[in-house]
């Protein structure tokens, strides 16, 4: 039934799994500008990423089991999408020579602050690398999802995917 | 960094539900102990936040605290109001309530006027 | 058709029954909402979760919100809500006998009864299960979304289908720990997406685990876990100890049938939807004409489903009261059933689906 074996096993998808479904862009996509990252690889009935981008660059269509699509040269990367994914599996990441940027749901308390040092973990939660946060977004229109920007070494450009959580 | 819950384990700061919101207090006692409670919570919120572990002892000697939360199981029950057997999960708290733990099925008192048994207060 | 005095009376407000009730008063009918709890919304409250889904199933909004709209919805079209009331037999002629307060008995008779009681938690026993510490995971989500309060300070997640995944989350967000999450079976349960929240936090998955035995004098200081094999039997020497205060079980639920065996509902076992639930048709009426079933009740799903199946029994009662006509009942069924069908798609969806075909299949034939 299932080819994702690191994800039912382990919890996390591997970048294979990822890559298999579509959902890992390759470095070139990462640089410059950057790009969404939509980490979705299970058909569940599900679409607020494509109701949620005002660029119509998001497709899931009919039926909503659909693993969404994403027309790049429509995306202005504003990031709506994150805040908007039931299962928090939107970033946005983007690279230039050393450094990498990422944006990525966060959902615990407490917020770090802006210029804060953080530890960058991959989706086991293992700390790769220091980061720095750039930015804190919690508007009410995430709905209590805050969007954080980080900075880190771009080597770990694919490994890295959220800050380590504290338990405080 | 900052510490999201107070040590008697209620949870002050919540990233989805917010802060805590004051409600009024009422003062509820456990074994002849005061304990400070939020109004309209159950009993077994209370006891749990003022870090009670044991809420009975069974016949032999178990201690038990409770399991479904919901009133279905009946693993939380306690004296109340010299009341066996209330649950303590659904039952909510009123200013000078009193709780006692109880042994087994605890002690069930009749009243000797009328010889029947009142319901759960 | 001729129209009937007495009420539609719907058993539980959870999203299935507040649902139910509300499109009874849409269509005018008369309808009473029992609830035994001080408070309606059911587990709905509890989910502090962004839900799935597209979005006239809500999709994006966060269970409590949906909870927050429809009893707002309740309230303003004048339902007549009673909380505090257990409502304890169902008895010839459609009578409902009813507890108020724990205190004061009342019969009444219905014109159609709507039972959306819910499931309850299965127990999974095992040594030291009955230590202070031991609990559901759902109980562990009442302490800390409705009443703020830590259930413990680390906890053993036992069960890695998404009750267990979203709890495990919710325990952080609360702010306790999560030692890590045991899954009896070689795969995990719960949706990706869930897993990989959690799995990111840190919080470690076991395959092909169980919990052999709680340890602790008063309360849960450690737990045992184990490996099994492909026949679920411990495997001797995998023993490992786990240092929590708190084990939370996450094994599934079972529909909560009393009320409807009560009434002398046919039974159908389907093990994909939990265990032995109601017969029912595709408008959600049981063995017994004038008796619906809608949410967990009939099969362990979601509240999304619930909310849909709640509708789709309240318009149809609605309608054989003589409230609706037979096209609006029709256009508006129809509605609530393709919804359930778009919820009921995917490698998750598929099974639950062709469980509740095959029930409507029996249903509809009583």
């Amino acid at each position: 039934m299932n080819d994702n074996i690191l994800l039912k096993v382990d919890g996390a998808p591997s970048l294979e799994e990822l890559k298999a479904a579509g959902m890992l862009p390759s470095i070139d996509e990462l640089k410059g500008r950057g790009c969404v990252c939509i980490e979705c690889i299970e058909e569940i009935p599900c679409n607020p990423c494509e109701t949620s981008c005002p660029q119509n660059a998001i497709t899931v269509g009919n039926p909503i089991t659909n693993l969404p699509m994403i027309d790049r040269t429509k995306c202005s990367l504003c990031g709506l999408c994150i805040p908007a994914c039931p299962g928090l599996a939107i970033t946005i990441k983007s690279m230039d020579g050393e450094s990498a940027r990422i944006r990525f749901p966060w959902e615990y308390y407490p917020l770090p602050g802006k210029g804060e040092i953080v530890d960058m973990v991959d989706r086991m939660g293992k700390v790769v690398c220091k980061g720095k946060v750039l930015a804190v977004s919690n508007s009410s229109s995430n709905n209590r999802t805050a969007v954080i920007t980080a900075e880190f070494p771009s080597a770990f450009i694919q490994e890295v995917i959220s800050i380590r959580r504290n338990y405080g | 960094m900052e510490e999201q819950n107070c040590m008697n384990g209620r949870i002050e700061k919540h990233p989805i539900l917010g802060d805590l919101t004051p409600v009024q207090e009422v003062t509820i006692y456990f074994e002849g102990k005061p304990i400070k409670a939020r109004a309209g919570e159950p009993i077994m919120a209370a006891l749990l936040a003022a870090g009670v572990g044991v809420f009975r002892y069974t016949k032999k000697g178990s201690p038990r605290r409770m399991f479904c939360g919901i009133g279905r199981c009946t693993d939380c029950i306690m004296n109340v109001d010299g009341l066996p057997g209330v649950r303590t999960c659904v039952t909510e708290v009123r200013d000078g309530m009193k709780i006692e733990r109880q042994s087994g099925v605890g002690i069930w008192r009749v009243s000797d006027s009328e010889g029947d048994m009142h319901g759960e207060r | 058709m001729e129209r009937d005095n007495k009420p539609a009376v719907v058993i539980g407000a959870g999203p299935a029954g507040l649902c139910a009730a509300i499109e009874l008063k849409k269509a005018g009918a008369p309808v009473i909402l029992m609830d035994e709890n001080s408070k309606p919304g059911g587990q709905l409250f509890k989910q502090i979760h962004k839900f799935f889904g597209s979005r006239e199933h809500k999709a994006g909004v966060r269970g409590f919100d949906i909870g927050k709209e429809l009893l707002e919805e309740s309230m303003t079209s004048g339902i007549d809500v009673r909380l505090n009331t257990e409502v304890v037999g169902i008895g010839q002629g459609l009578s409902i006998w009813a507890v108020e307060n724990r205190t004061h008995a009342y019969t009444m008779d219905a014109a159609k009864i709507i039972i959306a009681a819910g499931a309850t938690e299965n127990a999974l026993s095992f040594p030291g299960w009955t230590l202070p510490g031991v609990m559901t995971a759902g109980c562990a989500q009442t302490l800390i979304n409705v009443h703020r309060v830590l259930p413990g300070r680390r906890v053993l997640m036992v069960g890695s289908g998404n009750v267990g995944v979203i709890v495990a989350y919710q325990l952080l967000q609360a702010g306790a720990e999560v030692a890590a999450v045991i899954e009896a079976a070689p795969q995990l349960g719960g949706y990706g997406v869930h897993t990989a929240k959690v799995r990111r936090a840190g919080v470690p998955f076991y395959i092909s685990t169980t919990v052999a035995k709680a340890e602790g004098v008063e309360c849960v200081e450690h737990a045992v876990i184990v490996k099994v094999d492909s026949k679920f039997k411990p495997i001797e020497g995998t023993e490992r100890m786990l240092d929590v205060d708190t084990i939370c079980i996450a094994i599934g639920l079972t529909p909560s049938i009393e009320l409807a065996g009560l009434a002398g509902c046919k039974m159908i076992y389907v093990p994909e939807l939990g265990g032995n639930m109601p017969l029912h048709d595709e408008y959600m009426q049981t063995s017994i004409p004038s008796i619906y079933v809608a949410g967990d009740i009939a099969g362990v799903e979601e509240a999304s489903t619930a909310m849909e199946e709640g509708r789709l029994a309240g318009i149809h009662a609605a309608w054989s009261m003589g409230f609706l006509s037979e096209q609006e009942m029709l256009a508006k069924t129809d509605i609530a059933r393709q919804r359930l069908l778009a919820l009921r798609q995917g490698m998750f969806g598929f099974k639950r689906l062709s469980a509740k075909e095959r029930i409507v299949l029996q249903g509809k034939s009583r």
